[in-house]
């Protein structure tokens, strides 16, 4: 900071030049002490700031004028006045000290007004200023030296203690100007200059004062450093700065002892770089990692989001029975396999002899009969006995865990994925912008493929269509009583329908059950199938139905796809119940011959013992072949085999009208639309859409079977990902190579939970029934791994009893006394409640927040506007009095174009700059901009010290030059 | 090109549009332009390095709001106006969108985003729309 040391040691010097520079701060003063009495008008501080700015150039321009005329005079008078001023001046000095920034704001404001009456009174002001210097000054002496803080204000009576106390103004001065240097180059040139001086030598004479200072120079110029790369500044000038700054961090940073921290900086930005290249790469890792994401996204540019969120809501469905997979393929399956008894060494190990011949059979496979019934796969295969293998896997109480393990999981991440979405529907949703981010933030500028360029023009195609059918439904009236009669109209006509399709399959099903008793022998193929083809048409033909019911109600598509769904969803519930009332009647069937075969079986086992060898029990037991021995008709491995079989048709429906459906109707209009008489592609064939709600509800379905069947069929989770996996990829190349985007591509934002409360209810329907077999049905007795048992939880209280310590078991039968379970209900019900109205209550306090923020935000909206037309209006008006003044001032024409040329411009007062200007000094005026000559230190205005605490100065050049540009 | 003893040396628009890192964008031009010294697109030096330090993933906000503002400025008149925006509209969706709907944008974006009520985007209105987008920092920045 050699320029600093310059001017310290210098000041006793230029105490001459000073003071007369000093006067015209005080005539500065003096405006504004004027002003402040008038002046209530608000504006923008930056605008204050530049004024203030010019303000200081006039008054140093005057005062230069002044300097040689009035000197002599104004001390002469000064003296006079002061004995009379100091008590007025202790009141103001008081009541402007807080208010001194917001005081000159105004005053500047008001001062164009104002000045032509200052003129007039001009001994007025001449003893003004000198209340206005003295208090100037001794507010300097307090913020600088403490002792002089202390001192009496009788020592602004003498003169030289006023000399003391613009030497150490002079000091003070420095502070604001390093931070200031540092940001304008201008400055900083004109700093270089000065940095030739050599600054070690003079360095040990610093006092401790001037060596903070240094300091404080020596980190704003690192701060610069740090911050260079964030300034809109081009690339030549920033090279220029920050060489200039380091140079002088450099220099001084050694004398300061400073220097070391250097090397640890280095270090600290190459491990800041290596984090950012980290975190980047593993950002990329993690998208990588999600399957199908290019997929999904490559539909969702072509098809819109709603397309794209059955792709999602699949791939999460995947991600789900991956882990039931993973439960029952690890802990139930690959045990058994491994460690138990191994095929055929047990009669429910074996096929039976009657099916041996037919049991390799295609048909019979495929069918998940002959050797796939006696497998792993089904709960049939498994044995009681407690412990297999050298693990002593307990694999009854395995088998039974996985089975709720299965269902518990899924519950939860039903509701927890419930929950988080709920919360980002509530969070994130922020539209006031809507439009403008498209705009101007959709662009991906990492694009650098064109493939993927191609797509991204596709999608913000796509997602503007989403936002405008948004705006235009929103902008939509129309007559309201008819929209709504309509809707009423289109519910009562679905409600018809579905209790139409209701009774039907009910009437289908006693009559099927009727055929049943009679025998199935005596009847044709239709009435064997009746149940199953009546559902598939209902199926097929009342969604259609809906769909033309559904535009009747005239609502926003992805209300419309909701309402959809729900109809629907009513539809299948029929369809999945009777599917589970037949099944309860079969298990009923079954069980009634289990009792037969039972019976059958004592006098079988007891031909066996007494035909062949009567009463002779310590011969070995004879030796029969498992596969003779008859057995029961094991109705779990029933259940079991109905759903994987409905699996397996379900898919292949699927799979098959995807094809027919989509792909050869694809085909078909695109090959013979060449010589047919109408136009195939666009008349009534067409391209299929891609129908969201259909697959979205079969995929829910489909996982419901999977719930219901899983404990009775351990492969189904299995299948299942075998299922979707397949489905993933055929259904997005047909939906990329034979569908068109539907004609109202909409946003699906609301739907995903949707999805999920219906997957919810089809969980619990799906639960209830396999819940009530387990408890309430006794399994089998001689397959699957609970044989033998009464029920099926049984096993829980076999593994406590055997298992455990004897005071668990005694600490359960306490636990499930009656009296401590219904306090524990109770409990858990007052907990729940609880629960739902504290959250009942935050969600309400968030709206009311949320609301209270929207109206603040269109407050502000307003006075911003109202303020944008004030400032507009005053604008003008000052335009106008610029050009009034002008006319009347023609003389000083250079000065008063330079004057005028900006909003500030109407600060300047003709009649003053016409009697004070000097012809040195007149350069200034043509520059809109402060001075940037090495001369600045003694040119700026009083009024920046006052704000050098917050290290911000109020004139700044750098950016009030960048405000007004934009 | 003897860049050594001729160090000013400019690099016409043409071929600094065509590096791949700028080849697919719709913007490459204006942002050769705007940080083109003469506002023609062409590069000096201190120039290109200048585009890619303000594209980088280190620079802040305010500095990219800046450029993003030059950038989307078509017209160079420091304001965001109407013609402005059916360009970038236009270079965004590769003209995919009806007139009509292009016009309905336009109208919301600037209803959305005008603070002063001119009609137009001055750069503290385009400032408080893009400090509050949540992807424009993920989005405005280029690797090379």
């Amino acid at each position: 900071m050699p320029r600093h040391k310059l001017i310290a040691s210098e000041s006793d010097v230029s105490i001459e030049v000073d003071e007369g520079k000093d006067n015209e701060f005080s005539l500065y003063y003096v405006e504004v002490e004027e002003n402040s009495k008038g002046g209530q008008d608000k504006q923008a501080t930056r605008d204050g700031k530049r004024r203030r700015e010019r303000n200081g150039e006039v008054s140093r321009r005057r005062a230069s004028e002044k300097r040689s005329t009035e000197m002599g005079n104004k001390r002469a008078e000064k003296k006079h006045e002061k004995h009379h001023k100091t008590t007025r001046k202790e009141g103001e000095k008081h009541r402007k000290r807080p208010r001194r920034s917001a005081d000159e704001q105004e005053a500047e404001n008001e001062s164009s007004k104002e000045k032509k009456n200052i003129k007039n009174e001009r001994t007025k002001t001449i003893k003004l200023e000198d209340e206005q210097e003295k208090d100037v000054k001794k507010k300097r002496k307090k913020h600088v030296k403490n002792e002089e803080d202390d001192a009496n204000p009788g020592k602004t009576k003498q003169k030289d203690c006023q000399e003391v106390a613009l030497k150490e103004k002079k000091k003070k001065r420095k502070k604001p100007e390093t931070t200031s240097e540092s940001e304008s180059q201008s400055e900083s040139n004109s700093e270089s200059e000065s940095k030739d001086n050599p600054a070690v030598g003079v360095l040990g004479s610093l006092t401790p004062e001037e060596l903070e200072k240094l300091k404080e120079a020596v980190d704003e110029r690192k701060k610069l450093i740090t911050t260079l790369k964030g300034k809109p500044w081009p690339m030549k000038k920033k090279l220029v700065i920050l060489r200039e700054s380091q140079e002088f961090v450099e220099k001084y940073e050694g004398a300061l002892g400073k220097g070391k921290g250097r090397k640890l900086y280095a270090y600290k930005v190459l491990m800041m770089k290596k984090w950012m290249k980290f975190q980047r790469d593993l950002e990329n890792f993690k998208t990588a990692c999600i399957p199908w994401e290019m997929k999904i996204k490559e539909i969702e540019s072509h098809f819109g989001s709603s397309v794209a969120s059955y792709f999602i809501f699949l791939r999460w469905m995947y991600g789900i029975n991956m882990i039931l997979f993973g439960l029952t393929f690890g802990l139930v399956m690959v045990p058994e396999a491994l460690m138990g008894k191994p095929y055929g060494s047990m009669p429910r190990k074996t096929v039976p002899r009657v099916e041996e011949a037919s049991a390799m059979n295609f048909a019979v496979l495929w069918d998940f009969g002959g050797y796939a019934k006696y497998s792993v796969l089904f709960y049939g295969y498994y044995n009681n006995q407690r412990a297999i293998g050298w693990l002593k896997f307990r694999m009854p109480l395995s088998y039974f865990l996985v089975g709720v393990g299965t269902v518990a999981y899924s519950y939860m991440v039903v509701i927890r994925t419930m929950a988080r979405n709920a919360n980002e529907e509530g969070g994130g949703d922020d539209t006031s912008f809507n439009f403008s981010w498209k705009t101007f933030t959709s662009w991906d500028y990492l694009i650098g493929n064109p493939e993927t360029a191609d797509n991204k023009f596709a999608s913000i195609t796509t997602s503007f269509k989403e936002a405008i059918v948004e705006e235009q439904e929103s902008r939509k009236d129309d007559n309201i009583h008819l929209t709504r009669f309509l809707r009423v109209l289109a519910n009562f006509l679905v409600l018809c329908c579905l209790a139409g399709s209701g009774y039907l399959i009910y009437f289908v099903v006693r009559r099927s059950q009727k055929f049943a008793l009679e025998g199935l022998e005596n009847y044709g193929w239709w009435e064997r199938n009746e149940v199953n083809m009546v559902m598939s048409l209902l199926g097929m033909f009342c969604p259609m139905l809906f769909d033309v019911i559904s535009t009747l109600e005239n609502y926003h598509p992805r209300i419309a796809l909701q309402w959809q769904l729900g109809r629907i969803f009513a539809l299948f519930l029929g369809n999945l119940y009777t599917f589970i009332i037949a099944l309860m009647d079969a298990i009923q069937l079954k069980r009634a011959e289990e009792e037969i075969v039972k019976k059958n079986m004592t006098i079988w086992q007891a031909n066996l013992y007494n035909g062949t060898v009567p009463d002779n029990s310590t011969a070995l037991p004879i030796t029969v072949h498992p596969a003779d021995v008859p057995r029961g008709p094991c109705w779990e491995t029933m259940v079991g085999q109905e759903f994987v079989r409905l699996i397996i048709s379900d898919t292949m429906t699927t799979y098959i009208t995807l094809l027919i459906g989509d792909f050869f109707r694809a085909v078909l209009v695109r090959f013979l639309n060449n010589c047919w008489c109408w136009d195939l592609e666009y008349g009534f064939p067409s391209y299929s859409e891609f129908d969201v709600s259909g697959n979205v509800l079969g995929l829910i379905f489909n996982q419901g079977m999977i719930w219901m069947g899983a404990f009775y069929a351990p492969c189904l989770p299995a299948l299942n990902l075998l299922r979707l996996h397949v489905s993933m990829y055929l259904q997005c190349w047909a939906v990329m190579c034979c569908n068109v985007p539907q004609e109202r591509v909409f946003k699906a934002s609301g739907s995903s939970n949707f999805y999920m409360a219906m997957l919810l209810v089809i969980l619990f329907l799906s639960t209830l029934p396999a819940i009530y077999t387990i408890v309430s049905i006794p399994p089998s007795f001689d397959c699957g791994p609970f044989s033998g048992k009464n029920r099926m939880f049984d096993v829980i209280q076999e593994t406590l009893e055997t298992d455990f310590p004897a005071w668990i078991g005694k600490v359960f039968s306490y636990a499930s006394n009656p009296g401590l379970v219904l306090s524990f209900l109770l409990l858990l019900v007052l907990a729940i409640y609880y629960l739902q109205s504290t959250s009942k209550t935050y969600k309400r306090v968030n709206m009311e927040l949320k609301k209270k923020l929207q109206t603040q935000n269109e407050e502000n909206k307003k006075k911003n506007k109202l303020a944008a037309l004030k400032a507009a209006n005053e604008l003008e008006q000052a335009k106008k009095a610029g050009e009034q003044r002008r006319n009347s001032a023609s003389d000083l024409g250079v000065n008063e174009e330079s004057s005028s040329i900006d909003e500030a411009g109407h600060r300047r007062q003709p009649g003053q700059n016409g009697r004070f200007i000097h012809p040195s000094q007149s350069h200034h005026t043509q520059n809109s901009e402060p001075p940037v000559s090495s001369t600045h230190t003694t040119t700026r205005p009083p009024a920046s010290r006052g704000h050098t605490a917050s290290g911000h100065l109020p004139g700044h050049p750098q950016k009030n030059a960048h405000s007004n540009r934009r | 090109m003897d860049y050594t003893n001729d160090p000013d040396v400019k690099v016409p628009l043409a071929l600094i549009v065509n590096m791949p890192e700028l080849k697919e964008n719709p913007f490459r031009n204006r942002i050769v332009e705007s940080f083109s010294e003469d506002g023609q697109g062409n590069l000096s030096f201190n120039d290109f390095v200048d585009m890619f330090s303000v594209l980088s993933e280190m620079a802040p906000r305010e500095l990219k709001a800046i450029y993003a503002f030059k950038i989307y400025d078509f017209n160079v008149d420091n304001y965001i106006c109407k013609e402005d925006l059916e360009k970038t509209l236009n270079k965004l969706t590769k003209e995919e969108l009806t007139p009509e709907e292009v016009n309905l944008v336009c109208e919301k974006a600037i209803e959305e985003a005008d603070l002063d009520g001119d009609s137009k985007l001055s750069f503290a209105d385009f400032e408080n729309m893009i400090s509050r987008a949540p992807d424009f920092l993920s989005t405005f920045h280029i690797r090379i």
